[in-house]
């Protein structure tokens, strides 16, 4: 390959003179630069677009939106958390809040643990949400482990519904997944998911008990439940379960500049027994 | 007043290599008869060329190589002349009917809409190459004239007015279908083989010798009948059928005829500006092949004398005109419900129906494209099993899990209410959602002082332990006046667990006695 003679004029070489590469020459060089024909396509690095912000979805619960500012679009959100901290109240109430603005939503429901009830309470509209109930169909492969066949299944179904485009929220279900096997999904799964949300306004939104998209997430938000039981002196027929007083951890978010620490909030769900 | 006619010569074979264009090349005869008196009923130009003609018996062709037989099929006919009908009232609304192979159409007032008559008589040609015909087209000023210059003549013609009988001079008369073997026999006698000797003749001594239909068929000859047409208005009904010659076992082949047919169907509806929201496949199955576990060792075998008919239907939520989605939902279809024999008839059919009037606007959310939508969900139905994708319906119930699956449409109203973008002036409420175990886990439950005290899961290793809290009972029950009532008590308990609280629903099955964990709140 030769260079013109013109490029050669400004490749970097101990017998250039310093002046060359002064203040002032810088202009007049990239004027040079971009006459040559070969380099016209070229964009200095200072002057490539920046990507733009993604959009904010609210979640439907505002002490989260004003943590996070809400669930960003075209990006991959995970809420993780242990058992009873309340991933499933803040998922149900992202999927109403969104079908509620008119978007179709999924739900990948990998341990097909869904009650529509608690779903209907929180405001659902059931004619914009797909209910995809994964692990009853191994039957045929009883010598692999169910919980691992039924992860295989919700990331199958994860690809189809990204490429078929048009959702507002794709949510993924792994609350009952142990972390060992949903830690298994290979971190190229979740970059090609995150590549394929990329041209869409689609959030996907993960629920498990502890994060597992790793850097491919966008927003990863940690939950934990203050159980205060009440009545405790009470007999048992006297007392009402109200709900749950949760706490929220913002561990990830691409949105802010400086790494988010120590950023909490906390809200209280209801128990449907309790009005 | 100008009309058209479409001929379609040698329609018996057309019709059957519509479905396999890549055989229009080859030398092709058409029998009809039982076996062994089968006798060639229509034959195409190369086994023209090749010496066969309509008429010889399966021996004789023994001599040809290279002859692809095949079985007339009334069926094919039937849809090719459907599509050739349709193909017509695409260019006009006054359609005569007028024999399986010919169709005469009305131009009046069709210039302004397509150009001049030669024209218009191209398109036509153009349009019915389309639907997989070779035809001939011609246009005059009468129906009958243009009938007879299009069974005479290849190609399309166009015939000024008045200029007919110069124009049918040379013309053998064979072309008259009307005209019957004894005339045809007494004309050759008199030397007159040609439409200008016919129209030559003194009209009275004509009349006297052959009697009235003579004088119709000299006039036909001159191009000088006037009669009024008589346009159809017969039902819509889109089907495309094929018998096969050998039974079908791979579902392949199975697909790459499908595919044709649906291509047909689709054009069909294209060209009338419909859609097709239901599409029903019947498969016609070869008795005595069946595999062992397939449906039909249950189903049929009683019915010796019936045909044993596969039926499979598509039920799209939108109308939709795409024979590639069709055919892949199809695929999907029968991939996951396979005939279990092999295959004599292939019938598709499809319901007509208005296209979807979809107006996207700006600022509405994106919505699953219908197309796409269909095709991910037969995909998903066949990862996850047939029922377990769709949308919820919740019933009419107090019974516990009162719910049932239905289909997803992918389509809903618009809210009404208006909402910024971001959907910020929505207020959901925050529920404290229940994780639903299917099936509950049974579990071993302590009573004291008539609430749980301890519970233990064989099943569940993590429901194991001392009862924190209890909250309860809460008593339902319902059903008692039908076969199946239900009566429970249901409580809310919290177990200590290694990461913290857990909250579980326990429910005391009434009618068993039974206590089971039904799922915990998340």
């Amino acid at each position: 390959m030769s260079f013109s003679p013109q490029f050669s004029d400004y490749l970097v070489s101990p017998r250039r003179p310093a002046s060359a590469f002064i203040p002032g020459h810088g202009s007049a060089l990239l004027g040079r630069l971009a006459a040559i024909p070969k380099l016209t396509g070229v964009k200095p690095a200072s002057r490539l677009e920046v990507r733009p912000a993604p959009e904010l979805a609210a979640t439907g619960i505002p002490e989260l939106d004003s943590l996070t500012g809400g669930m960003p679009r075209s990006c991959l959100s995970e809420i993780c958390g242990p058992f009873s901290s309340g991933r499933t109240s803040v998922m149900l109430a992202t999927l109403a809040a969104a079908t509620k603005r008119g978007e179709f939503c999924a739900l990948i429901d990998t341990s097909d643990a869904f009650h529509p009830d608690s779903a209907g309470s929180a405001g659902m509209e059931f004619e914009r949400l797909l209910w995809i109930r994964c692990g009853e169909n191994n039957k045929r492969k009883k010598s692999r482990d169910p919980k691992t066949a039924a992860v295989e299944q919700a990331l199958r179904v994860l690809d189809l519904l990204l490429q078929a485009g048009g959702f507002g929220v794709v949510a993924i279900d792994f609350s009952d997944v142990p972390f060992q096997i949903a830690r298994r999904v290979p971190l190229a799964s979740w970059f090609r998911f995150q590549r394929a949300l990329e041209p869409t306004s689609t959030i996907l939104l993960v629920i498990a008990q502890a994060p597992c998209a790793q850097t491919c997430a966008s927003l990863v938000l940690r939950l934990q439940s203050r159980q205060n039981l009440p009545g405790l002196g009470l007999p048992a027929h006297s007392r009402i379960f109200e709900g749950m007083q949760v706490e929220g951890e913002l561990l990830r978010s691409r949105l802010m500049r400086k790494p988010a620490q120590s950023a909490h909030t906390s809200f209280r769900t209801k128990a449907v027994r309790a009005g | 007043m100008p009309f058209a006619c479409i001929f379609v010569p040698d329609f018996p074979v057309q019709a059957l290599l519509r479905v396999e264009p890549e055989l229009r090349t080859q030398a092709v005869a058409v029998l009809e008869g039982n076996a062994p008196l089968e006798k060639v009923f229509a034959v195409n130009k190369s086994a023209r060329n090749a010496g066969v003609e309509p008429g010889m018996t399966k021996t004789q062709l023994e001599a040809c190589t290279g002859l692809i037989l095949y079985q007339r099929s009334i069926a094919q006919e039937t849809s090719a002349h459907a599509a050739l009908l349709d193909c017509a009232q695409l260019f006009s609304p006054r359609v005569e009917d007028t024999d399986r192979d010919t169709i005469v159409l009305d131009l009046a007032g069709l210039e302004k809409l397509f150009g001049s008559f030669k024209q218009i008589a191209c398109a036509l040609a153009r349009c019915v190459r389309e639907f997989g015909l070779e035809s001939h087209i011609a246009a005059a000023s009468n129906p009958d004239a243009a009938m007879l210059a299009a069974r005479g003549f290849p190609g399309v013609t166009v015939i000024p007015q008045g200029e007919e009988s110069a124009y049918f001079e040379q013309l053998s008369i064979d072309v008259m279908a009307e005209i019957d073997i004894e005339m045809l026999q007494t004309f050759d006698r008199w030397g007159i083989r040609t439409f200008g000797d016919l129209a030559a003749l003194p009209e009275v001594a004509l009349s006297e010798r052959l009697g009235q239909k003579a004088l119709r068929l000299q006039r036909l000859a001159r191009g000088a009948i006037r009669r009024t047409l008589v346009p159809i208005d017969e039902p819509l009904i889109f089907e495309e059928s094929v018998e096969l010659e050998h039974p079908l076992v791979l579902l392949e082949p199975l697909a790459f005829l499908m595919n044709r047919m649906l291509e047909q169907i689709c054009a069909r509806l294209e060209a009338r500006a419909l859609a097709t929201q239901d599409l029903t496949l019947e498969l016609e199955l070869e008795r005595g092949c069946a595999r062992p576990d397939s449906w039909l060792d249950k189903k049929n075998f009683s019915q010796e004398d019936k045909p044993i008919i596969f039926t499979r239907k598509l039920r799209l939520p939108v109308p939709l005109v795409d024979p590639k989605i069709f055919l892949k939902l199809l695929q999907l279809d029968l991939n996951a419900h396979p005939p279990g024999a092999p295959i004599k008839k292939i019938l598709l059919k499809a319901e007509p129906a208005r296209p979807r009037p979809a107006q996207n606007g700006l600022f509405f959310p994106p919505e699953p494209e219908p197309e796409k939508l269909e095709l991910t969900l037969a995909r998903i139905a066949g990862i996850v099993g047939e029922g377990r994708v769709g949308s919820v319906e919740i019933l009419d119930t107090h019974r516990p899990q009162g719910f049932q699956m239905r289909r997803f449409a992918g389509v809903a109203e618009r809210p009404r209410e208006n909402s910024s973008p971001n959907g910020n002036t929505h207020e959901t409420r925050v529920v404290t959602a229940l994780r639903i175990f299917r099936p509950p886990v049974r579990a071993s439950v302590t009573v004291r002082d008539g609430s749980p005290s301890r519970i233990c899961c064989a099943k569940k290793k993590d429901i194991d332990g001392q009862v924190l809290w209890v909250a309860g009972p809460w008593r339902f029950s319902g059903d008692w006046w039908e076969q199946e009532p239900w009566a429970r008590d249901e409580w809310d308990v919290a177990l200590q667990h290694e990461s913290g609280i857990g909250l579980y629903r326990l429910v005391r099955d009434l009618l068993s006695g039974g206590w089971f964990v039904e799922g915990s709140y998340d």
